[in-house]
């Protein structure tokens, strides 16, 4: 049974938001990790760069395929986890934690309305299961 | 319904997680992938190939059906269990399945063939055997088990019953019978080990007694990071019926050499040597950051060409990938994937052998 914690928000696409003063932090969510296998290879986007709710905006990579990684919210990456780049299983082993992906700057904090919050994740997790 | 092999209790309780491949439900990995690889390359691992079929050619003319059936000449085999590697053609060289064969007695053949494969198999070969005095009977009831990596030999023998002695003195590509084992000396991995054929119940003793010794279970995730690492083809990906051995790396299993047989596919074949337009099948290691897939495209001086098999080697930590190409000089190559080039290095498979990285 995949973990879901209750004070993050989830979108469909499987990635995961935490925000903090205006401040997303996204990875994939516990789920998405156990589904891709072990993960071999992360491309994270610039920063710099921006993307509208909904764009791909970073590639994983696991043994067995590559998945894009959607932002969940509009907005500016203006950090990513460099140490992906040498430690792409730290996703497999704490994809809540140390497997962050990137941090965007929101533009639209309306936006969060639209992800789901744990328990309606969990449920939809479950159906897909 | 997917069917499903004796075993597969087993594997689920050991946590396996599913997949449908060939219509069976097949463990794909009982948890990371990555361990398993490196199980069978550092120690050993056992994988359940029940899903292929085992099929015995038997009969008094059995030595002239098979050697007009299979590319490779089973007149090499001299001494009975020895066995061969080979492509089974239609007549326009294009690959039916890829197989081996062993040479148990003269009147007695038997062959491993894929699972997605069998049913069109087993019909060619009873085609094909009218007129012989032969019979080409599968054995689908029988389960295969591979024990693959530097323990796997020692690990097994005490675990083959009367077969355990015979076993024991196999040399590579070689198989024994005895009672209810048949043990090859033979893999997917690019590592020791054998591949044992055997009834449901032999099968699930055997099963018990490798985890009691702790020998690790490998789903089908890691048996194909292995057998790319191993440079060994995947029939379906990297070669099927449209593809001839000369365009997939396997000229070397095609027996020209007794210009007095008449194989299957041996007319197309000569022909096709003839001409000398064959594409060219290369290895290729990602030079850049990325994984490889098959189907992304190969660009070279010589034209495009397409990866047939990509993916990441956990022995070397890089890409690595099966490559057929046009023939001619190919100068610098890349690797279109996801929209960008990505250099790479052309280099002669096999990777891996024997846990040591050879390119």
């Amino acid at each position: 049974m995949s973990e879901a914690p209750d004070n993050l928000k989830y979108a469909e696409s499987h990635e995961w938001v935490q925000v903090d003063d205006g401040v997303a932090t996204i990875g994939i969510s516990d789920h998405a990790q156990d589904a891709l296998g072990d993960l071999v290879f992360v491309e994270v986007p610039e920063v710099g760069a921006t993307f509208d709710a909904g764009d791909a905006a970073a590639v994983v990579e696991s043994v067995k395929a590559a998945s894009d990684v959607y932002s969940p919210v509009s907005g500016e990456v203006i950090a990513v986890n460099e140490a992906l780049a040498d430690a792409p299983e730290l996703i497999n082993d704490e994809p809540y934690g140390e497997g962050w992906i990137m941090r965007i700057r929101m533009t639209d904090d309306d936006e969060l309305d639209n992800l789901m919050d744990a328990e309606a994740y969990a449920a939809r997790v479950t159906d897909d299961d | 319904m997917p069917k499903q092999t004796p075993l597969y209790d087993r594997h689920a309780a050991k946590g396996a997680k599913f997949v449908d491949f060939a219509g069976w439900d097949m463990p794909i990995a009982y948890g990371s992938q990555l361990d398993e690889h490196h199980a069978v390359r550092e120690k050993a691992g056992v994988f359940d190939v029940s899903h292929m079929t085992a099929v015995d050619i038997e009969g008094a003319e059995a030595v002239a059906f098979m050697r007009k059936l299979l590319a490779n000449d089973v007149a090499k085999l001299k001494k009975p269990g020895k066995a061969l590697y080979t492509c089974m053609l239609q007549e326009d060289g294009g690959i039916i399945d890829d197989l081996i064969c062993y040479r148990m007695r003269d009147d007695w053949f038997r062959v491993v063939v894929n699972a997605g494969t069998t049913d069109k198999d087993v019909a060619w070969m009873q085609q094909q055997v009218e007129g012989f005095d032969a019979a080409v009977t599968a054995r689908p009831e029988l389960c295969i088990l591979a024990v693959q990596g530097p323990f796997a030999r020692e690990i097994c023998d005490p675990l083959l019953g009367k077969a355990a002695e015979a076993a024991a003195e196999l040399k590579p590509f070689t198989a024994v019978a005895e009672g209810p084992w048949f043990v090859g000396r033979t893999g997917y991995t690019g590592e020791d080990g054998f591949e044992i054929i055997t009834d449901a119940e032999h099968a699930l003793k055997l099963w018990g007694g490798l985890m009691d010794a702790h020998v690790v279970p490998i789903g089908l995730g890691a048996r194909d990071t292995l057998r790319l690492e191993a440079g060994m083809n995947l029939y379906g990906q990297d070669m099927d019926e449209s593809v001839s051995p000369l365009a997939c790396g396997l000229e070397w299993t095609v027996s020209m050499a007794d210009e007095t047989r008449d194989f299957n596919g041996r007319a197309a074949l000569e022909a096709q040597k003839a001409a000398g337009d064959a594409p060219v099948f290369i290895g290729v290691v990602l030079e850049g950051r990325g994984v490889m897939r098959a189907h992304q495209k190969v660009l070279a001086e010589s034209g495009d060409g397409e990866l047939t098999s990509g993916g990441f080697s956990p022995t070397m930590q890089a890409s690595i990938g099966l490559a057929r190409l046009p023939p001619g000089e190919l100068g610098k190559v890349t690797v279109e994937i996801r929209g960008r080039e990505v250099p790479a290095r052309v280099v002669t498979p096999p990777f891996v052998r024997n846990g040591d990285v050879l390119v």
